[in-house]
């Protein structure tokens, strides 16, 4: 760890504090425009501003950014169709929201833009991202199949396991939404402590004189390493996401597998 | 002090947790190789998968490595 625990200085934790910008209260609920806010408007004018900027011209032969945008599109309408199946993709526009939301609010966290804020790095706002996915499921589950949707926690087994099976396959199910969040949320922390704590270990070792400004060269490098991991991470957990999404929204289409 | 320091042994024994995720994405990672390298035809659609072990697995030993920092820091 940073050797001021505490201090503002190489504090690997300070970055997830969330300021308040603009305070303001609504009957008497604090709804301050924070720069968790901010960051969370940021996303969404990028990333729809992105894909109607990038579509526009709507080309027969994509220009450069066109064909971001396609790339983007068929790859989570591939994998849409392929867990869900055609009958599915009822679901994409839903998939790809959250799959473009989650990328773009990691992604942005990993640039130094000022006051910058990781949306997903607070758990609160994962957690509301997979109880919005949960609502869906469980919503739409319940509307097509009615109480046959219970039949997802009757594996297809001999009745005498069953007194333990559905136990089980209930507590997996009410799991799944804290798993979901604690995933994205876990990853985006940890990733980001990493990098600060890597910054900080710059600072501490500049302090040493000549030969530690030389010897800086390695936490740098591992720096640099770590912050091309993150971009990777940062695509793998929206990706992530997405994936499980869809393969919960399967347990709502088909509940007795 | 005693506090402090229970703190940090805690925090170091919950990391211990990310070794298990170590030996799971070399289990995964290896076994990938191992099966691209017999039917490199059919590594590329596996490629999705692997990427999701990975991601899954890597969140386990994520999970310790945040009860590490609540211990240090909550």
């Amino acid at each position: 760890m940073a050797s001021e625990h505490g201090g503002n200085t190489l504090d690997p934790i300070h970055q997830f504090e969330i300021q308040n910008i603009y305070p303001m209260e609504i009957f008497g609920i604090d709804a301050s425009f924070t720069n968790s806010a901010l960051y969370m408007v940021l996303t969404l004018i990028l990333s729809a501003g992105f894909l109607i900027f990038s579509m526009r011209g709507r080309a027969l032969v994509p220009g450069r950014l066109q064909s971001v945008a396609e790339l983007v599109y068929e790859f989570i309408a591939n994998m849409v169709r392929q867990i869900l199946g055609s009958e599915g993709m009822k679901f994409f526009p839903f998939v790809f929201t959250l799959f473009i939301f989650v990328l773009f609010a990691n992604t942005l966290g990993l640039f130094p833009l000022p006051m910058v804020f990781t949306v997903t790095s607070a758990l609160i706002v994962t957690f509301a991202l997979a109880m919005l996915v949960m609502v869906v499921v469980v919503g739409y589950g319940l509307y097509k199949h009615g109480l046959g949707f219970f039949k997802l926690f009757l594996p297809d087994v001999p009745v005498i396991l069953l007194p333990i099976l559905v136990p089980i396959e209930i507590i997996s199910f009410l799991s799944r939404p804290i798993s979901l969040s604690l995933r994205l949320f876990a990853n985006m922390l940890a990733g980001h402590v990493a990098l600060k704590v890597f910054a900080g270990f710059i600072i501490s070792l500049g302090s040493l004189g000549t030969l530690g400004i030389l010897a800086t060269v390695m936490p740098f490098a591992i720096g640099v390493a770590l912050t091309a991991l993150e971009f990777l991470v940062a695509f793998l957990q929206a990706f992530v996401f997405a994936t499980l999404t869809c393969i919960y929204l399967r347990d709502a289409m088909h509940p007795s597998h | 002090m005693e506090v402090d320091a229970a703190r940090y042994i805690g925090a170091g024994i919950a990391c211990l947790g990310m070794g298990g995720a170590g030996i799971g994405l070399g289990l995964i990672f290896g076994n990938y190789l191992a099966g691209a390298l017999r039917n490199p035809s059919a590594a590329a659609g596996q490629f999705t998968n692997l990427l999701l072990g990975f991601a899954l697995t890597e969140a386990l030993g994520i999970f310790s490595l945040v009860i590490a920092f609540l211990a240090l820091y909550g």
